[in-house]
């Protein structure tokens, strides 16, 4: 392993991401420093379209950063990509439809023959069972609900035992109870598995019920506009949504994003 | 709140599930089956009608009847003729596609290929197939060569187009999630591309099927003293319109085999389109 294993989980110093587009460049992301510590849960917060995605692809090396360092684990994050140091769950569910849920969930384990050379996190099955899917290990994604396929997602992201857990909207095209109830199991997950997140959101709520911190984002060119502690006891229950404390949290969230646009 | 999680997948798998959504498959597709058959003995009554009403010569045009007798006097004939015309058929067909599947992927994988080869490509396509018929005889001579490359040649283009357009269109989210896993570039192949492009690979081999049956005859028009080409011709000047349609019969046959074999094919190989497309 040549990533570090007391180095931050992530470090950004002064990342910025220009695209050249036929009219001129786009600047989308610009002097981004931060630090996000080992089994933090951070959450990236910004209006739809800032470049809150745009950062999470830098960290997990599918987009080099124009200026600026980024480095997973003390290592670039090409060697994290490498070591499978990071996991990563899109907005959609990204399945393969002609495998079962189980297949889908040992892909990663297949690529570059990874499963034998290295300690899986579990079994396809085990971690089918880690998100409440015990006993659909044959089904089809098409079988399968929206907050279901996620689920499968998720353990997919987990299976070969990532350090960093990279989320892009994960529950943003699901209807709300169904995202509420996600959110219950990826905060369950979470400190069972005790990784790193880093969790896209747009949503104030999301961002604040999940969160130690939450990075608040400007619109393009996307800066952090300010980072808030969510300091909330964790486990976190539902009915902490209804505290003054909550409320608080969500108006201060509110505010900078207001003060951001 | 435990037990509300688990009521969530139990409660939702029945509703998407196959066994709900297979059953009155079935029963459509019989039916399917029962108007499509009615249709066309609608049509071939209607046919047999409007030929006994308005007595048309049988040297002109053939009742139904008359290529049922056809059929049925000259079955030894036909099936003589009917057998070089498969064997090029079934040759074109696999000749052409899978030479169209290869450069695919030569071109999904190497940009150089593709700028060098596809301008080549859509101009062989724009040559006329009867132009060409002569050319190939001259070159190959009068055996099934010809026939081969000209029903290969009439394949290829299609199943190139498409097998292009389904290896690239591979979702770009998966794309990453392949980079996030270091996948190398075969295995991106291997566990994406190919069983992307499959559905239009099929979309493919089902015009190729009806395509080189027609390709095989156009070539046996030109030099050749056998094969259903040969005989519709024959047919033709000897004024034998009975045995002329029942040959255009055998050909359709030929066709509607080719082309249901590629559907059961389809089904075996691309299970996951009935149950219903990508997720996301």
């Amino acid at each position: 392993m040549s990533v570090m294993v007391d180095a931050p989980a992530i470090e950004l110093g002064d990342v910025g991401m220009s695209f050249v587009l036929p009219d001129g460049v786009l600047e989308v992301l610009r002097g981004i420093t931060l630090t996000v510590r080992q089994g933090e849960f951070v959450s990236l917060l910004g209006p739809s379209g800032c470049g809150k995605s745009t950062l999470l692809r830098v960290i997990a090396d599918i987009l080099p950063p124009t200026r600026g360092r980024a480095a997973v684990l003390g290592a670039s994050p090409a060697e994290a990509r490498r070591t499978r140091a990071l996991g990563m769950v899109f907005q959609q569910p990204v399945l393969l439809p002609w495998l079962s849920a189980e297949e889908n969930v040992g892909l990663p384990l297949r690529i570059g023959n990874w499963g034998a050379r290295h300690r899986p996190a579990g079994t396809p099955d085990a971690l089918l069972r880690l998100v409440g899917l015990e006993g659909f290990n044959h089904a089809r994604p098409a079988q399968l609900s929206g907050g279901m396929q996620q689920r499968v997602a998720i353990a997919r992201a987990l299976v070969s035992d990532p350090k960093v857990l990279l989320m892009d909207e994960p529950f943003g095209a699901l209807d709300a109870i169904t995202r509420d109830r996600l959110n219950e199991e990826l905060l369950r997950i979470w400190t069972q598995v005790r990784r790193t997140v880093v969790f896209v959101t747009h949503s104030i709520a999301e961002a604040v019920y999940l969160s130690m911190r939450v990075v608040v984002m400007s619109p393009r060119p996307a800066r952090i506009r300010r980072i808030v502690e969510i300091d909330l006891p964790y486990p976190r229950q539902p009915r902490m949504k209804d505290t003054p404390e909550f409320t608080r949290f969500s108006a201060e969230l509110r505010a900078a994003l207001e003060e951001a646009s | 709140m435990k037990a509300a999680e688990r009521a969530v997948p139990s409660a939702a798998a029945p509703a998407a599930g196959v066994p709900a959504g297979q059953m009155p498959d079935r029963d459509n597709s019989a039916r399917r089956v029962a108007l499509s058959a009615l249709g066309i003995l609608a049509v071939l009554a209607l046919w047999q009608a409007v030929m006994v009403v308005f007595k048309v010569p049988h040297y002109i045009a053939a009742t139904p009847l008359e290529v049922v007798d056809a059929l049925r006097a000259q079955p030894v004939i036909l099936a003589i003729n009917a057998w070089p015309t498969i064997v090029e058929t079934i040759g074109g067909f696999v000749v052409g596609n899978v030479i169209a599947v290869v450069i695919a992927i030569g071109f999904v994988h190497n940009r150089t290929f593709q700028h060098t080869v596809y301008p080549l490509a859509v101009t062989v396509r724009t040559l006329p197939i009867v132009a060409i018929s002569p050319i190939l005889v001259l070159l190959l001579g009068s055996g099934y060569a010809p026939k081969i490359a000209i029903a290969a040649l009439i394949t290829f283009f299609p199943t190139l187009v498409n097998m292009v357009d389904g290896l690239n269109a591979v979702d770009p989210q998966a794309q990453e999630l392949m980079h996030v896993l270091s996948a190398t570039k075969w295995e991106v192949f291997r566990y994406l591309r190919w069983t992307t492009s499959l559905p239009y690979l099929f979309s493919a081999l089902r015009i190729a099927s009806t395509a080189s049956l027609l390709g095989a005859i156009v070539a046996e028009w030109i030099g050749s003293n056998r094969g259903l080409g040969y005989l519709i011709l024959a047919a033709t000047y000897d004024y034998r319109t009975p045995l002329l349609y029942a040959t255009m019969a055998v050909a359709s046959a030929l066709a509607l085999a080719l082309f249901g074999l590629i559907s059961v094919l389809e089904g075996y190989f691309v299970p996951w389109r009935r149950t219903g497309g990508a997720a996301g």
